[in-house]
Protein backbone atom coordinates (compact mmCIF):
# COMPACT_ATOMS: atom_id res chain seq x y z
CA UNK A 1 0.00 0.00 0.00
CA UNK A 2 0.84 3.69 -0.27
CA UNK A 3 3.48 4.20 2.32
CA UNK A 4 3.32 0.99 4.29
CA UNK A 5 6.75 -0.14 5.57
CA UNK A 6 6.91 -3.80 6.48
CA UNK A 7 10.31 -3.49 8.20
CA UNK A 8 8.88 -0.83 10.51
CA UNK A 9 5.76 -2.89 11.11
CA UNK A 10 7.88 -5.89 12.17
CA UNK A 11 10.08 -3.67 14.30
CA UNK A 12 7.19 -2.34 16.39
CA UNK A 13 5.29 -5.63 16.52
CA UNK A 14 7.00 -7.01 19.69
CA UNK A 15 6.18 -3.86 21.65
CA UNK A 16 2.58 -3.91 20.46
CA UNK A 17 2.21 -7.58 21.36
CA UNK A 18 3.55 -6.95 24.87
CA UNK A 19 1.06 -4.12 25.22
CA UNK A 20 -1.66 -6.50 24.05
CA UNK A 21 -0.97 -8.58 27.15
CA UNK A 22 -1.64 -5.48 29.26
CA UNK A 23 -4.85 -4.86 27.33
CA UNK A 24 -5.97 -8.43 27.96
CA UNK A 25 -5.02 -8.16 31.63
CA UNK A 26 -7.01 -4.91 31.99
CA UNK A 27 -10.01 -6.44 30.22
CA UNK A 28 -9.77 -9.55 32.42
CA UNK A 29 -9.56 -7.68 35.73
CA UNK A 30 -12.26 -5.24 34.66
CA UNK A 31 -14.54 -8.07 33.62
CA UNK A 32 -13.93 -9.91 36.88
CA UNK A 33 -14.94 -6.83 38.88
CA UNK A 34 -17.97 -6.29 36.64
CA UNK A 35 -19.15 -9.90 36.97
CA UNK A 36 -19.20 -9.76 40.78
CA UNK A 37 -20.34 -6.17 41.22
CA UNK A 38 -23.01 -6.63 38.54
CA UNK A 39 -24.51 -9.46 40.58
CA UNK A 40 -24.49 -7.21 43.66
CA UNK A 41 -26.30 -4.49 41.69
CA UNK A 42 -28.83 -7.00 40.35
CA UNK A 43 -29.57 -8.61 43.72
CA UNK A 44 -29.70 -5.23 45.49
CA UNK A 45 -32.69 -4.40 43.29
CA UNK A 46 -34.54 -7.46 44.51
CA UNK A 47 -34.58 -6.82 48.26
CA UNK A 48 -37.55 -5.80 50.39
CA UNK A 49 -36.19 -2.27 50.77
CA UNK A 50 -37.83 -0.13 48.12
CA UNK A 51 -35.46 2.77 48.73
CA UNK A 52 -32.41 0.56 48.10
CA UNK A 53 -33.97 -0.68 44.87
CA UNK A 54 -34.62 2.90 43.82
CA UNK A 55 -31.10 4.09 44.59
CA UNK A 56 -29.38 1.18 42.84
CA UNK A 57 -31.76 1.46 39.87
CA UNK A 58 -30.95 5.17 39.41
CA UNK A 59 -27.23 4.53 39.89
CA UNK A 60 -27.27 1.86 37.17
CA UNK A 61 -29.20 4.17 34.85
CA UNK A 62 -26.76 7.00 35.52
CA UNK A 63 -23.69 4.87 34.85
CA UNK A 64 -25.23 3.46 31.69
CA UNK A 65 -26.17 6.84 30.24
CA UNK A 66 -22.84 8.62 30.70
CA UNK A 67 -19.63 8.11 28.71
CA UNK A 68 -17.06 5.66 30.05
CA UNK A 69 -14.17 7.93 29.13
CA UNK A 70 -15.62 10.68 31.32
CA UNK A 71 -16.10 8.22 34.18
CA UNK A 72 -12.45 7.17 33.85
CA UNK A 73 -11.35 10.82 34.17
CA UNK A 74 -13.75 11.33 37.06
CA UNK A 75 -12.39 8.42 39.10
CA UNK A 76 -8.78 9.32 38.29
CA UNK A 77 -8.98 13.03 39.14
CA UNK A 78 -11.54 13.16 41.92
CA UNK A 79 -9.51 11.04 44.34
CA UNK A 80 -6.58 13.49 44.64
CA UNK A 81 -9.03 16.33 45.43
CA UNK A 82 -9.76 14.45 48.67
CA UNK A 83 -6.19 13.35 49.23
CA UNK A 84 -6.61 9.83 47.82
CA UNK A 85 -4.08 9.07 45.09
CA UNK A 86 -5.11 6.24 42.81
CA UNK A 87 -2.74 4.83 40.20
CA UNK A 88 -3.94 4.88 36.57
CA UNK A 89 -4.38 1.12 36.72
CA UNK A 90 -6.46 1.18 39.91
CA UNK A 91 -8.71 4.03 38.83
CA UNK A 92 -9.04 2.56 35.34
CA UNK A 93 -10.11 -0.81 36.74
CA UNK A 94 -12.60 0.82 39.13
CA UNK A 95 -14.15 2.90 36.33
CA UNK A 96 -14.36 0.17 33.72
CA UNK A 97 -15.47 -2.42 36.30
CA UNK A 98 -18.26 -0.16 37.57
CA UNK A 99 -19.37 0.77 34.07
CA UNK A 100 -19.74 -2.81 32.93
CA UNK A 101 -21.17 -3.91 36.28
CA UNK A 102 -24.11 -1.62 35.49
CA UNK A 103 -24.57 -3.27 32.10
CA UNK A 104 -24.14 -6.79 33.49
CA UNK A 105 -26.64 -6.15 36.28
CA UNK A 106 -29.27 -5.61 33.56
CA UNK A 107 -28.26 -8.89 31.92
CA UNK A 108 -28.52 -10.73 35.25
CA UNK A 109 -31.82 -9.05 36.04
CA UNK A 110 -33.33 -10.19 32.73
CA UNK A 111 -31.92 -13.68 33.33
CA UNK A 112 -33.39 -13.89 36.84
CA UNK A 113 -36.75 -12.63 35.60
CA UNK A 114 -36.77 -15.34 32.92
CA UNK A 115 -36.86 -18.08 35.59
CA UNK A 116 -40.49 -19.29 35.86
CA UNK A 117 -42.46 -18.18 38.92
CA UNK A 118 -43.14 -21.77 39.90
CA UNK A 119 -39.44 -22.24 40.74
CA UNK A 120 -39.68 -19.50 43.36
CA UNK A 121 -42.85 -20.97 44.77
CA UNK A 122 -41.25 -24.43 44.94
CA UNK A 123 -38.28 -23.00 46.86
CA UNK A 124 -40.67 -21.28 49.24
CA UNK A 125 -42.68 -24.48 49.68
CA UNK A 126 -39.46 -26.38 50.46
CA UNK A 127 -38.55 -23.70 53.01
CA UNK A 128 -35.18 -22.99 51.36
CA UNK A 129 -33.25 -20.00 52.67
CA UNK A 130 -32.86 -16.96 50.41
CA UNK A 131 -29.20 -17.84 49.84
CA UNK A 132 -29.93 -21.41 48.80
CA UNK A 133 -32.86 -20.29 46.64
CA UNK A 134 -30.62 -17.92 44.71
CA UNK A 135 -27.39 -19.85 44.48
CA UNK A 136 -28.73 -23.39 44.05
CA UNK A 137 -32.00 -22.89 42.18
CA UNK A 138 -32.49 -19.52 40.54
CA UNK A 139 -29.02 -18.43 39.37
CA UNK A 140 -28.11 -21.79 37.75
CA UNK A 141 -31.29 -21.51 35.68
CA UNK A 142 -30.87 -17.81 34.99
CA UNK A 143 -27.32 -18.34 33.73
CA UNK A 144 -28.04 -19.82 30.27
CA UNK A 145 -30.37 -16.92 29.46
CA UNK A 146 -27.71 -14.47 30.64
CA UNK A 147 -24.78 -16.02 28.77
CA UNK A 148 -25.22 -14.24 25.40
CA UNK A 149 -25.33 -10.83 27.11
CA UNK A 150 -22.40 -11.70 29.34
CA UNK A 151 -20.39 -12.76 26.30
CA UNK A 152 -21.20 -9.58 24.39
CA UNK A 153 -20.03 -7.42 27.27
CA UNK A 154 -16.86 -9.48 27.62
CA UNK A 155 -15.93 -8.52 24.06
CA UNK A 156 -17.27 -5.02 24.76
CA UNK A 157 -14.99 -4.46 27.75
CA UNK A 158 -12.01 -5.64 25.68
CA UNK A 159 -12.85 -3.11 22.98
CA UNK A 160 -13.27 -0.31 25.52
CA UNK A 161 -9.84 -0.78 27.15
CA UNK A 162 -8.21 1.71 24.70
CA UNK A 163 -10.02 4.44 26.66
CA UNK A 164 -7.72 3.64 29.59
CA UNK A 165 -4.87 5.16 27.55
CA UNK A 166 -6.24 8.63 28.36
CA UNK A 167 -5.06 8.36 31.96
CA UNK A 168 -1.80 6.65 31.01
CA UNK A 169 -2.46 2.93 31.38
CA UNK A 170 0.18 1.40 29.08
CA UNK A 171 -2.15 -0.77 27.06
CA UNK A 172 -2.25 -1.22 23.29
CA UNK A 173 -3.56 2.22 22.30
CA UNK A 174 -1.19 4.01 24.65
CA UNK A 175 1.76 2.12 23.15
CA UNK A 176 0.60 2.90 19.61
CA UNK A 177 0.35 6.60 20.52
CA UNK A 178 3.84 6.48 22.02
CA UNK A 179 5.25 4.75 18.92
CA UNK A 180 3.54 7.31 16.71
CA UNK A 181 4.97 10.28 18.52
CA UNK A 182 8.46 8.72 18.73
CA UNK A 183 8.70 7.92 15.03
CA UNK A 184 6.14 10.28 13.46
CA UNK A 185 4.65 7.26 11.73
CA UNK A 186 1.00 6.62 12.53
CA UNK A 187 -0.03 4.37 9.65
CA UNK A 188 1.58 1.16 10.90
CA UNK A 189 0.94 1.46 14.68
CA UNK A 190 -2.74 2.38 14.36
CA UNK A 191 -3.41 -0.14 11.59
CA UNK A 192 -1.71 -2.91 13.56
CA UNK A 193 -3.74 -2.02 16.65
CA UNK A 194 -6.89 -2.41 14.57
CA UNK A 195 -5.69 -5.75 13.19
CA UNK A 196 -4.80 -7.04 16.67
CA UNK A 197 -8.25 -6.06 17.96
CA UNK A 198 -9.94 -7.85 15.08
CA UNK A 199 -7.68 -10.90 15.51
CA UNK A 200 -8.77 -11.22 19.13
CA UNK A 201 -12.40 -10.07 19.15
CA UNK A 202 -13.66 -12.04 16.13
CA UNK A 203 -12.45 -15.49 17.29
CA UNK A 204 -13.56 -14.67 20.85
CA UNK A 205 -17.05 -13.82 19.66
CA UNK A 206 -17.20 -17.03 17.60
CA UNK A 207 -15.90 -19.04 20.58
CA UNK A 208 -18.52 -17.52 22.85
CA UNK A 209 -21.34 -18.51 20.45
CA UNK A 210 -19.99 -22.06 20.49
CA UNK A 211 -19.74 -22.03 24.29
CA UNK A 212 -23.36 -20.83 24.67
CA UNK A 213 -24.56 -23.63 22.40
CA UNK A 214 -22.49 -26.13 24.38
CA UNK A 215 -23.88 -24.94 27.74
CA UNK A 216 -27.44 -25.10 26.47
CA UNK A 217 -26.87 -28.59 25.09
CA UNK A 218 -25.21 -29.91 28.22
CA UNK A 219 -28.06 -28.53 30.34
CA UNK A 220 -30.45 -30.40 28.08
CA UNK A 221 -32.15 -27.23 26.87
CA UNK A 222 -31.84 -28.04 23.17
CA UNK A 223 -31.84 -25.14 20.76
CA UNK B 1 -15.54 28.85 45.66
CA UNK B 2 -19.11 27.67 45.89
CA UNK B 3 -20.67 25.58 43.18
CA UNK B 4 -22.84 28.53 42.13
CA UNK B 5 -19.74 30.67 41.56
CA UNK B 6 -18.14 27.80 39.67
CA UNK B 7 -21.13 27.61 37.34
CA UNK B 8 -21.27 31.38 36.94
CA UNK B 9 -17.65 31.40 35.77
CA UNK B 10 -17.61 28.24 33.65
CA UNK B 11 -21.29 27.80 32.74
CA UNK B 12 -20.91 29.23 29.24
CA UNK B 13 -18.09 26.78 28.47
CA UNK B 14 -20.23 23.83 29.56
CA UNK B 15 -23.02 25.21 27.41
CA UNK B 16 -20.87 25.63 24.30
CA UNK B 17 -19.42 22.16 24.86
CA UNK B 18 -22.91 20.68 25.21
CA UNK B 19 -23.94 22.35 21.96
CA UNK B 20 -20.97 20.81 20.12
CA UNK B 21 -21.82 17.43 21.67
CA UNK B 22 -25.42 17.81 20.49
CA UNK B 23 -24.23 18.71 16.97
CA UNK B 24 -21.88 15.73 16.88
CA UNK B 25 -24.66 13.46 18.12
CA UNK B 26 -27.19 14.62 15.51
CA UNK B 27 -24.74 14.45 12.60
CA UNK B 28 -23.38 11.06 13.70
CA UNK B 29 -26.96 9.79 14.13
CA UNK B 30 -27.94 10.80 10.60
CA UNK B 31 -24.82 9.11 9.21
CA UNK B 32 -25.36 6.01 11.36
CA UNK B 33 -28.98 5.59 10.24
CA UNK B 34 -28.02 6.00 6.57
CA UNK B 35 -25.14 3.50 6.84
CA UNK B 36 -27.25 1.07 8.86
CA UNK B 37 -30.02 1.05 6.24
CA UNK B 38 -27.64 0.57 3.31
CA UNK B 39 -25.46 -2.02 5.04
CA UNK B 40 -28.41 -3.82 6.60
CA UNK B 41 -30.12 -4.17 3.21
CA UNK B 42 -26.85 -5.20 1.54
CA UNK B 43 -26.42 -7.86 4.20
CA UNK B 44 -29.66 -9.45 2.96
CA UNK B 45 -28.74 -9.28 -0.71
CA UNK B 46 -28.68 -12.46 -2.78
CA UNK B 47 -25.44 -11.31 -4.40
CA UNK B 48 -22.42 -12.81 -2.63
CA UNK B 49 -20.22 -9.82 -3.41
CA UNK B 50 -22.67 -7.23 -2.06
CA UNK B 51 -23.31 -9.33 1.02
CA UNK B 52 -19.56 -9.80 1.49
CA UNK B 53 -18.85 -6.07 1.41
CA UNK B 54 -21.40 -5.35 4.13
CA UNK B 55 -20.24 -8.31 6.24
CA UNK B 56 -16.63 -7.08 6.11
CA UNK B 57 -17.72 -3.53 6.97
CA UNK B 58 -19.82 -4.68 9.90
CA UNK B 59 -17.20 -7.05 11.30
CA UNK B 60 -14.40 -4.48 11.04
CA UNK B 61 -16.36 -1.73 12.76
CA UNK B 62 -17.83 -4.01 15.41
CA UNK B 63 -14.61 -5.93 15.94
CA UNK B 64 -12.38 -2.96 16.76
CA UNK B 65 -12.71 -0.06 19.18
CA UNK B 66 -14.33 3.23 18.34
CA UNK B 67 -11.22 4.99 19.64
CA UNK B 68 -8.99 2.99 17.27
CA UNK B 69 -11.31 3.86 14.37
CA UNK B 70 -11.35 7.52 15.34
CA UNK B 71 -7.56 7.76 15.50
CA UNK B 72 -7.24 5.84 12.27
CA UNK B 73 -9.64 8.15 10.46
CA UNK B 74 -8.06 11.28 11.90
CA UNK B 75 -4.34 10.40 11.77
CA UNK B 76 -4.03 7.80 9.00
CA UNK B 77 -6.57 8.84 6.35
CA UNK B 78 -4.68 12.10 5.64
CA UNK B 79 -1.71 9.93 4.58
CA UNK B 80 -3.94 8.54 1.84
CA UNK B 81 -4.78 12.04 0.67
CA UNK B 82 -8.08 12.32 2.56
CA UNK B 83 -7.49 15.02 5.17
CA UNK B 84 -10.52 15.49 7.37
CA UNK B 85 -11.35 18.38 9.63
CA UNK B 86 -11.33 17.16 13.23
CA UNK B 87 -15.03 17.99 13.61
CA UNK B 88 -15.86 15.93 10.49
CA UNK B 89 -13.55 13.08 11.48
CA UNK B 90 -15.24 13.01 14.87
CA UNK B 91 -18.84 12.51 13.81
CA UNK B 92 -17.79 10.39 10.81
CA UNK B 93 -16.03 7.88 13.09
CA UNK B 94 -18.90 7.74 15.58
CA UNK B 95 -21.49 7.48 12.80
CA UNK B 96 -19.62 4.75 10.94
CA UNK B 97 -19.11 2.76 14.14
CA UNK B 98 -22.74 2.93 15.28
CA UNK B 99 -23.86 2.40 11.69
CA UNK B 100 -22.30 -1.06 11.82
CA UNK B 101 -24.23 -1.91 14.99
CA UNK B 102 -27.37 -0.40 13.44
CA UNK B 103 -26.96 -2.52 10.31
CA UNK B 104 -27.40 -5.65 12.40
CA UNK B 105 -30.51 -4.13 13.99
CA UNK B 106 -31.92 -3.32 10.54
CA UNK B 107 -31.14 -6.82 9.28
CA UNK B 108 -32.76 -8.44 12.31
CA UNK B 109 -35.86 -6.25 12.02
CA UNK B 110 -36.33 -6.96 8.31
CA UNK B 111 -35.92 -10.67 8.93
CA UNK B 112 -38.53 -10.63 11.68
CA UNK B 113 -41.27 -9.24 9.41
CA UNK B 114 -43.61 -12.22 8.98
CA UNK B 115 -43.02 -14.37 5.91
CA UNK B 116 -46.65 -13.99 4.80
CA UNK B 117 -46.06 -10.29 4.11
CA UNK B 118 -43.47 -11.20 1.46
CA UNK B 119 -45.81 -13.75 -0.05
CA UNK B 120 -48.74 -11.33 -0.13
CA UNK B 121 -46.58 -8.69 -1.85
CA UNK B 122 -45.44 -11.31 -4.34
CA UNK B 123 -49.03 -12.37 -4.99
CA UNK B 124 -49.92 -8.72 -5.68
CA UNK B 125 -47.13 -8.69 -8.29
CA UNK B 126 -45.13 -5.96 -6.56
CA UNK B 127 -41.60 -5.37 -7.72
CA UNK B 128 -38.93 -6.26 -5.09
CA UNK B 129 -38.14 -2.55 -4.62
CA UNK B 130 -41.78 -1.59 -4.04
CA UNK B 131 -42.23 -4.56 -1.76
CA UNK B 132 -39.29 -3.48 0.38
CA UNK B 133 -40.23 0.20 0.42
CA UNK B 134 -43.99 -0.05 0.86
CA UNK B 135 -44.50 -3.31 2.76
CA UNK B 136 -41.40 -4.62 4.51
CA UNK B 137 -39.47 -1.53 5.66
CA UNK B 138 -42.40 0.28 7.31
CA UNK B 139 -43.14 -2.80 9.41
CA UNK B 140 -39.44 -3.39 10.10
CA UNK B 141 -39.19 0.23 11.25
CA UNK B 142 -41.60 -0.38 14.11
CA UNK B 143 -39.62 -3.43 15.19
CA UNK B 144 -36.24 -1.70 15.08
CA UNK B 145 -37.13 1.53 16.88
CA UNK B 146 -36.67 0.25 20.47
CA UNK B 147 -33.13 -1.09 19.86
CA UNK B 148 -32.33 2.16 18.04
CA UNK B 149 -33.17 3.98 21.26
CA UNK B 150 -30.33 2.15 22.99
CA UNK B 151 -28.00 2.75 20.06
CA UNK B 152 -28.71 6.49 20.18
CA UNK B 153 -27.57 6.60 23.81
CA UNK B 154 -24.44 4.64 22.88
CA UNK B 155 -23.93 7.17 20.11
CA UNK B 156 -24.18 10.13 22.47
CA UNK B 157 -21.66 8.46 24.76
CA UNK B 158 -19.44 7.68 21.80
CA UNK B 159 -19.18 11.35 20.88
CA UNK B 160 -17.29 11.97 24.14
CA UNK B 161 -14.27 10.37 22.45
CA UNK B 162 -14.03 13.14 19.84
CA UNK B 163 -12.58 15.29 22.64
CA UNK B 164 -9.42 13.19 22.24
CA UNK B 165 -8.85 14.68 18.77
CA UNK B 166 -9.49 18.14 20.29
CA UNK B 167 -13.06 18.73 19.15
CA UNK B 168 -14.28 21.20 21.78
CA UNK B 169 -17.24 19.12 22.96
CA UNK B 170 -18.59 18.80 26.50
CA UNK B 171 -15.94 16.26 27.52
CA UNK B 172 -13.18 18.52 26.13
CA UNK B 173 -14.45 21.57 28.03
CA UNK B 174 -14.69 19.55 31.24
CA UNK B 175 -11.07 18.48 30.80
CA UNK B 176 -9.95 22.06 30.12
CA UNK B 177 -11.83 23.41 33.14
CA UNK B 178 -10.34 20.66 35.29
CA UNK B 179 -6.84 21.49 34.05
CA UNK B 180 -7.13 25.18 34.94
CA UNK B 181 -9.12 24.99 38.20
CA UNK B 182 -8.24 21.52 39.61
CA UNK B 183 -11.88 21.35 40.73
CA UNK B 184 -12.26 17.84 39.34
CA UNK B 185 -15.47 16.83 41.04
CA UNK B 186 -17.22 20.01 39.87
CA UNK B 187 -15.80 19.92 36.34
CA UNK B 188 -16.32 16.23 35.57
CA UNK B 189 -19.39 15.90 37.78
CA UNK B 190 -21.20 18.69 35.94
CA UNK B 191 -20.33 17.14 32.59
CA UNK B 192 -21.58 13.73 33.79
CA UNK B 193 -24.89 15.26 34.84
CA UNK B 194 -25.28 17.08 31.51
CA UNK B 195 -24.66 13.84 29.57
CA UNK B 196 -27.15 12.08 31.83
CA UNK B 197 -29.79 14.74 31.25
CA UNK B 198 -29.25 14.58 27.49
CA UNK B 199 -29.56 10.79 27.44
CA UNK B 200 -32.40 10.39 29.90
CA UNK B 201 -34.50 13.50 29.33
CA UNK B 202 -33.87 14.30 25.65
CA UNK B 203 -32.94 11.17 23.69
CA UNK B 204 -35.05 8.60 25.56
CA UNK B 205 -38.30 10.66 25.50
CA UNK B 206 -37.69 11.54 21.85
CA UNK B 207 -37.27 7.89 20.85
CA UNK B 208 -40.37 6.94 22.90
CA UNK B 209 -42.32 9.67 21.12
CA UNK B 210 -41.02 8.45 17.77
CA UNK B 211 -42.14 4.90 18.58
CA UNK B 212 -45.66 6.08 19.45
CA UNK B 213 -45.78 8.44 16.46
CA UNK B 214 -44.69 5.73 14.02
CA UNK B 215 -47.02 3.13 15.51
CA UNK B 216 -49.93 5.56 15.12
CA UNK B 217 -48.90 6.32 11.57
CA UNK B 218 -49.00 2.62 10.73
CA UNK B 219 -52.36 2.29 12.43
CA UNK B 220 -50.99 0.09 15.21
CA UNK B 221 -51.77 2.24 18.22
Amino acid sequence: MFDWRWDFAFEIMPRLLWATLNTLLAAGIGYGIALVLGLVFALAQRTRFASLTFIVRELVEFIRSTPLVLQIFFVFYVGPQFGIRLSPWTSGMIAIGLHYAAYLSEVYRAGIESVPRGQWEACWALNLSAGRTYFRIIIPQALPASLPGMGNYMVGIFKDTPMLSVIGVTELMHTANALGSETYRFLEPYTLVGVIFLAISLPTAAGLRWFEAWVRRSLGMGR
Amino acid sequence: MSYGDFLAVHGTRFLSGAIITAEQTVLAAVLAVAIALVMGLMRLSGNVLIRGVSTVYIEIFRGTSLLVQLYWIFFVLPLFGIPLEKFTAGFAAVGMNLGAYGAEVVRGAIQSVPRGQYEAALALNMSPATRMRRIILPQALLIMLPPWGNLMIELLKGTALVSLISVADLMFEAKQINATTFLSIQAFGTALVIYYVMARFLITPFMRWLEVFMARKMGRA
